[in-house]
Formats: structure tokens, C-alpha cells, sequence
């Protein structure tokens, strides 16, 4: 539906701008009564206050149907403010579309007063109100999604540092146990932190310890020798530890040789023969009284 | 769910291998017939087949299957791309063979790891590969 009258909407919101955000605010609050916990009421009737001049200045100056032209540019970076950080905070996607559906009910409100006895003028304008609140809000949606995946992708950078530790076992043995799935990505991770830490220790053993990692097929065996002969040039020998049972089996079926690259069935293994190598004997003694 | 289950899946990234994979293992996991070494078998094969779809054959798809043929419980991988396609089966199946950069042990291998292994391939048509693991 299309309407060749001057939309009222800017004129109306102008006029009753102070009833209209009272209105607003008391839905917004009835919406999040479970909420104040993550935003206090102050904070909301600033931004509330905020959106609501941004808006009406858009409404004035711009089209009522389009909001990617630049007099919606406002109004959208600080939509996408808001979003962001609820997206940050905890809220829900629906809780932040609300902010902006919530606007409805006091400007339709506030358009039956002014138009009501013009019945085809209220519908052409709440209808424009409709789309244009429903644009809107859909819009704090979309932030709030990318804003999520963004976070998200941090964690997963996150997590593939925490999970590719480098300790050291003794002086001049290192271990690097490995969980999870060893793509070219955390492959490139794991040397780097190896090889720093092979130079910062002068440390001459280096055991990869791969008990954690599931699945070794040819893409994971060609990381872990990269990451041997790496570790070769740095002056390290290194062991593979963890293979388990399973895994041996099917790495020897599949064809994949590791060469002279010592590998030990588990991680206290690699560590007894460390020790042979830096002629290190471990005693046990008779437990004192 | 038992025999007659199937499902297919898309092959065009690393982490559309790693679901097929997963997917392998937790139909395996939920028969509890099969032991874990075949698990990890089938599971790697599955691994290197779809891996080479995605990276030699340009993306496609992995239909699973878990059968019931003269009392025996079977799953099934079918890797299938509309890629290249490979001239020689017999020399991209020797071990060390790859026109990429990998260790050219994904045919030969995955062919060792399985019960049955099909392939048919026809140049700039592309690729089917079948394995089978039985109980
Ligand atoms: N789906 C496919 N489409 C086209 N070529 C393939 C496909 N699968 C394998 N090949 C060819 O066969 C060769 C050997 O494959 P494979 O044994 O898995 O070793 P790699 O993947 O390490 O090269 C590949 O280098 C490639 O040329
Ligand atoms: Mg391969």
C-alpha cells in the first residue's frame, strides 16, 4: 500500500515526543521485568530518550520505506550499539528486537488520537509504521546475530590457544599434549608455541602426546611429522606419545610411517625414555617410616 | 534407529568432513556391536574419502547408510562429486601417489581400513566411492 499524503508520523512524534517515550519506557520495563538485573532503568530511559530523537529526526528527513539512506545511517549505528552489547550482555534476541517493537503500541496509540476520525489516513500510517518499526527491529536482530557469531569466532581462538599448551616435564623435556582435532590451523599454533618454547627452555626433548586427539588420519599424521621435523631444526628430538591401541592399528593399515621418530604408547613412556636419552635414572626407594 | 536409516550430507569444507565423520561414529556407537577398532577404521576412512572430496573433487556429498544383509549388520559410506574425476584408479591407489601435496595414502588406505571398497570414476565427470564395514 503506498500513499501519495505527507506521512504524519515526524510531526506526531515531534508534538508528543514526552508522553510517547513515558509510554515506551513503562512497555519496555513491563517486557524485561525479569531483566533489571542486566540494565537499570536510568541506562534505558537514556537510551530510550536517545533513540527516540534519532528516530523522529529520520522520520523528518528521510523516506518513511527505505532505512538503508543515509538519514536512517543514525538510527541504524545506534541500533547496532545497542544490539551489540545486548548481545554481549546476555539478553535474548528477542528481548533486543523488543526494544524497537515495543514502540508500537504508544505511536499507534498516539496515531488513533490524531487520525482517528480519518479512517483511511490511520491505516496508510500505521501501516508505514508497521514496516518501517518492523524493518527496524529485524535490523537489531541481524546485529545481534553477527555480534554472537563474533563472539563465538573469539572463543574458538580462545579455546584452540588453551588447548595447545606447551609444558615442561624435566629440565630439557618438553610435552605438548595435543586434544581434540588437529587441523592445519591448530597445527600452525602448536609449532609455534613448540618452537618458541624449545628455544626460551633449551630444551633438547620435545613429546608430543596425542591421547586426545580422536581420529589420526593422513592430514593429522602429515601435521605431526611437519611439527617433528620442525622441532628437528630447532635442536629437538622429538617422541609421539598416546597412541592407543585402536589408533596404532589403524595407522599402520593406512600405510603412514613415522620413520625414525621414537613413538610410545603413553605419555609416562615417552618419559621413561627421555630420561634414558639425558642420562636421568629414576629410584624408588623404600618408602619412610 | 536401525538397519534401513539413511542420511546424506554435504561435502564442501573441513567441517563438513569432520560432522560426516562424527556422524559415522555415533551410528556406529548407538549399534553397539561394533568395537572400537572398527569404529576407528571406518571412521578414518571416512575421513580421507570425504576429505578427498572436498579438496580433488571439488565438493559433494556423503550418504550413510546402515544395512541388514543375511543377518549381518553393515554401515556404508558413499562419497559422491561431480569433480575431475581420476584418470588411473590403478595409479591414484598406490601408496605414495598424489597430485596434491598430501601423503597419497587416502585410497590405498581407506581400501585396507574397510570391509568392501568400490570405486568408479569417470574424467571430468567425476567420482563415486563406496566402503563397507560389516559385523
Ligand atoms: N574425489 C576425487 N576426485 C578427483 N581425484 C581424486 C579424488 N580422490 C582422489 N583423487 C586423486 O587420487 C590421488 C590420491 O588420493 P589419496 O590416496 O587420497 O592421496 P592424497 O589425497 O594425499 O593425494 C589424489 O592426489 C588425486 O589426484
Ligand atoms: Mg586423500
Amino acid at each position: 500500500m503506498t500513499t501519495s499524503r505527507q506521512s504524519r508520523i515526524a510531526e506526531i512524534l515531534t508534538r508528543h515526543e514526552k508522553p510517547i517515550l513515558e509510554e515506551w519506557l513503562r512497555e519496555q520495563l513491563d517486557a524485561l521485568t525479569a531483566r533489571q538485573d542486566l540494565i537499570s532503568e536510568s541506562d534505558l530511559r537514556i537510551q530510550s530518550a536517545e533513540f527516540l530523537g534519532l528516530f523522529t529526526s529520520a522520520c523528518r528527513a528521510g523516506s518513511l520505506t527505505d532505512i538503508t539512506t543515509v538519514e536512517w545511517k543514525p538510527v541504524q549505528d545506534f541500533l547496532a550499539g545497542v544490539s551489540r552489547s545486548r548481545a554481549l550482555q546476555g539478553f535474548s534476541p528477542s528481548e533486543t528486537a523488543t526494544v524497537v517493537f515495543s514502540l508500537k503500541q504508544p505511536l499507534f496509540a498516539r496515531l488513533r488520537k490524531e487520525l482517528g476520525a480519518d479512517a483511511a489516513a490511520l491505516a496508510d500510517e500505521m501501516w508505514t509504521a508497521t514496516v518501517l518499526l518492523d524493518k527496524l527491529g529485524l535490523y537489531t536482530t541481524e546485529v545481534f546475530q553477527k555480534a554472537r557469531e563474533e563472539v563465538i569466532k573469539r572463543q574458538q581462538l580462545e579455546m584452540l590457544e588453551l588447548s595447545t599448551p606447551v609444558v615442561k616435564l624435566w629440565d630439557g623435556v618438553l610435552a605438548v599434549p595435543l586434544i581434540g582435532t588437529l587441523d592445519s590451523v591448530r597445527t600452525q599454533v602448536v609449532m609455534d608455541n613448540l618452537l618458541q618454547s624449545i628455544v626460551e627452555t633449551g630444551s633438547t626433548i620435545a613429546i608430543v602426546d596425542i591421547t586426545g586427539v580422536p581420529t589420526v588420519d593422513t592430514l593429522v599424521a602429515q601435521h605431526l611429522l611437519k611439527t617433528v621435523s620442525a622441532a628437528r631444526l630447532m635442536g629437538a628430538q622429538c617422541i609421539i606419545s598416546g597412541i592407543r591401541p585402536q589408533i596404532a592399528q589403524t595407522i599402520v593399515q593406512l600405510g603412514v610411517e613415522f620413520g625414525d621418530v621414537v613413538t610410545k604408547a603413553s605419555l609416562a613412556d615417552a618419559l621413561a625414555h627421555a630420561f634414558r636419552l639425558i642420562g636421568c635414572t629414576v629410584t624408588r626407594q623404600a618408602p619412610r617410616a | 534407529m536401525g538397519p534401513g536409516r539413511t542420511e546424506t550430507f554435504p561435502l564442501r569444507t573441513d567441517e563438513d568432513v569432520l560432522r560426516v565423520r562424527q556422524t559415522v561414529r555415533i551410528w556406529m556407537v548407538e549399534q553397539r556391536t561394533f568395537s572400537l577398532v572398527e569404529q576407528t577404521k571406518m571412521v578414518t576412512a571416512t575421513s580421507e574419502l570425504g576429505r578427498n572430496v572436498v579438496v580433488h573433487g571439488g565438493g559433494g556429498t556423503a550418504r550413510l547408510e546402515l544395512l541388514s544383509e543375511g543377518g549381518r549388520l553393515g554401515i556404508r559410506v558413499t562419497f559422491q562429486d561431480q569433480g575431475p574425476g581420476i584418470a588411473s584408479i590403478e595409479q591414484a591407489s598406490r601408496d605414495g601417489f598424489t597430485t596434491g601435496d598430501g601423503l597419497g595414502l587416502g585410497l590405498g588406505g581407506s581400501k585396507r581400513l574397510v570391509d568392501d571398497f568400490e570405486i568408479a570414476s569417470e574424467v571430468g565427470k567425476g567420482t563415486r566411492v563406496t566402503i563397507t564395514k560389516w559385523k
